[in-house]
């Protein structure tokens, strides 16, 4: 058995090779299903009829795609570009927070409110990509080590801020904010939490920005420096400036991720676990899946919607940890990444 | 002065053990960013076995022991995946720290809030993981295994052509990597805090793989660098409520200091210590 280098693989051959690795990873949570005392048909079957067959499963999965349909569409371009951003969970929370600081204590027309929350998100999100992405292209510090550390650092702030100086008046015990008022809630579809504004810019953002990668300068920029940055160098295209792009998009579209889930949800600052269940980091599977293509994120996105939304079936009924999504992440892109082998070679049986 | 010292070494052993881990994988050119899912795996085994070797004196070699497996089948993964699959290493790590983390906290479950009565003591490890460092840096710069070890690191092509297995070396220094980082997770869950709660690693690991950067891949300074890190935690301890700064400010601040710690690192241009071939797969016949 040896492998076959391939020059460019097909699409059949891509699309083959992902639901291989997806398969492999299903079996091997199901054998963790089989370690925790689960029957792994019954786990996957409860996951499946409680999302895919129902109603409310349905508005569940779509709920949990926006967040990763607007993070994993910015970190397709972050990973095409070879900006490792792993903070998309605080550039979320700075988001919120952003935009909590404006719906509560910036005195806007109601009509300008919302927009302006989303400005706001979105620069609070894109101000905290940056600063990683500056100390990438200054000191060359690993973008990796400091967005995470980001991370821990806004999940201490927005406790601080809820906890503290924006504590709500009503909060008594507990540690959130005030409510937003009625005209700083987003739309949702009616008798659902689906806030459909962001999603339909989650929608326009994927195809735009698969236009802009594929159709403009910036994005033939983007690409050369992530597929060949000596190329790049040579064709007097500033690195340091394309990481700029990516960290600006990227932070801001995780950004506008938080302030959907408060305008949209929540309708307050809340604790950061409440606030994301580890969207940052689910996004990274979505965009992981997608092989940089970000139009394609839009199948992508409720893929790990419905994995979302299984695992908080599968804490519901069958009492276990939500924790399991994080299993299922990470075995998925281990089958992944391990699986990529197979797109670059042909296995060749014999000598 | 001394109480704080010794404070300080407690907090650090830890990340010492995870760091020399850390330094051992990166010398052989394999960047683990799983450190923290190895942990918490080592946390867990280590716990689950001590309990459930016998409540009230469970058996704490078997305990260890158990730890270190858990690290190193956990390695095992990385290692097949980046070194025969030739996989993206940053993003394995970070797959296998959501999958360690995760699985950890799935199976730990039934262990949350149970009391481990008898708790070892820390000395052995503190000693231990000193006396680790100083070994690490003699078979690094005076054996033989030593500068296979750095040259797979630094050029494995040479080293191949003289004759020395890049993947099994590779595979031999992500395995003991692992193994220390189970090692430090059992230290949290069997000394520090003999109990399991999920997340108990809070970053810790991330901490250990920024620090391998600071001390510039030399074991010998990451004693330092962990005593450092290590009088950080006790002074966050000590300060919380004794001062009118909120107790967020301290929980966030050894993470902003490993922010300051690489921009400064950065700085003084330490990335070039770095091994020349780390992160990137080697496949025969390429250059």
């Amino acid at each position: 058995m040896r492998l076959e280098p391939l020059a460019n693989p097909s699409r059949s051959r891509v699309l083959g090779v992902t639901l291989a690795a997806l398969g492999v990873a299903f079996v091997l949570v199901g054998g963790l299903f089989a370690a925790y005392g689960l029957n792994p048909l019954e786990a996957y079957r409860a996951m499946l009829s409680g999302t895919l067959l129902d109603a409310k499963g349905w508005q569940e999965i779509l709920r949990r795609s926006i967040p990763l349909l607007l993070i994993g569409v910015g970190l397709t371009l972050a990973f095409r570009t070879q900006y490792f951003n792993i903070g998309a969970e605080g550039q979320l929370l700075l988001g919120a927070v952003w935009a909590a600081g404006v719906a509560l204590f910036m005195p806007l027309p109601p009509w300008l409110s919302l927009p302006g929350m989303a400005l706001a998100g979105a620069l609070g999100g894109a101000l905290w990509c940056l600063v990683a992405a500056w100390l990438k292209s200054r000191l060359s510090v690993n973008e990796i080590l400091t967005t995470l550390m980001l991370n821990y650092v806004a999940q201490s702030l927005v406790i601080f801020l809820i906890n503290g100086p924006w504590k709500g008046r009503d909060a008594r015990g507990y540690i959130y904010s005030d409510r937003f008022a009625e005209y700083q809630q987003l739309a949702v579809l009616p008798g659902t939490n689906v806030h459909w504004p962001t999603l339909l810019l989650g929608v326009l953002l994927a195809l735009g920005l698969q236009w802009l990668l594929t159709r403009t300068t910036l994005g033939f920029r983007m690409r050369v420096v992530g597929e060949n940055p000596e190329a790049a160098r040579y064709l007097g295209i500033s690195g340091v400036r394309v990481v700029l792009w990516v960290a600006l998009i990227t932070g801001g579209l995780a950004g506008l991720a938080g302030v959907g889930e408060i305008a949209g949800i929540h309708h307050r600052l809340i604790e950061p676990g409440q606030l994301s269940s580890g969207y940052g980091f689910t996004a990274i599977i979505v965009a992981w899946l997608a092989r940089g293509n970000p139009a394609l994120v839009l199948l992508t996105a409720p893929l790990m919607g419905l994995i979302l939304a299984g695992g908080d079936l599968l804490k519901v009924s069958l009492n276990m940890p939500f924790r399991i999504v994080d299993v299922f992440s990470g075995v998925m892109l281990l089958c992944l990444i391990g699986s990529e082998i197979f797109l670059r070679n042909r296995l060749r049986w014999g000598r | 002065m001394l109480n704080a010292l010794a404070r300080a070494l407690s907090f650090g052993t830890p990340l010492l053990l995870a760091c020399l881990g850390a330094i051992l994988n990166e010398r052989a050119g394999v960047v683990n960013l799983g450190v923290e899912g190895m942990m918490a795996l080592g946390a867990l085994a280590g716990f689950a076995v001590a309990f459930g070797s016998g409540v009230g004196d469970g058996n704490l070699w078997l305990a260890v022991l158990a730890a270190l497996g858990a690290g190193t089948l956990a390695a095992f993964l990385h290692a097949f995946v980046t070194i025969t699959l030739q996989a993206n290493q940053f993003v394995s790590g970070l797959a296998l720290t959501m999958l360690g983390l995760g699985s950890a906290g799935l199976l730990g479950k039934r262990f949350e809030g149970q009391p481990l009565f008898n708790q070892p003591p820390e000395w052995p490890f503190t000693l231990g993981a000193i006396g680790l460092a100083v070994l690490l840096g003699l078979v690094f710069y005076a054996t033989k295994l030593g500068l296979s070890l750095r040259s797979v690191g630094e050029n494995p092509a040479a080293a191949d052509l003289l004759g020395i297995n890049v993947s099994a070396v590779r595979y031999g220094a992500v395995a003991v990597g692992g193994a220390l980082a189970g090692l430090a997770g059992a230290y949290l869950s069997l000394v520090y805090r003999p109990s399991w709660t999920d997340g108990m690693t809070a970053g810790l690991g991330w901490i250990a793989v920024a620090l391998v950067i600071f001390v510039g891949w030399s074991p010998l300074r990451a004693i330092f660098g962990a005593v450092f890190f290590g009088l950080l935690y006790y002074l966050q301890f000590r300060l919380q409520g004794q001062s009118p700064i909120p107790s967020e400010v301290f929980a966030s601040l050894p993470y902003l200091l490993v922010i300051l710690v690489l921009a400064l690192s950065g700085l003084r241009g330490q990335q070039g210590n770095a091994p020349e071939a780390l992160g990137r797969p080697y496949r025969r016949g390429e250059r």
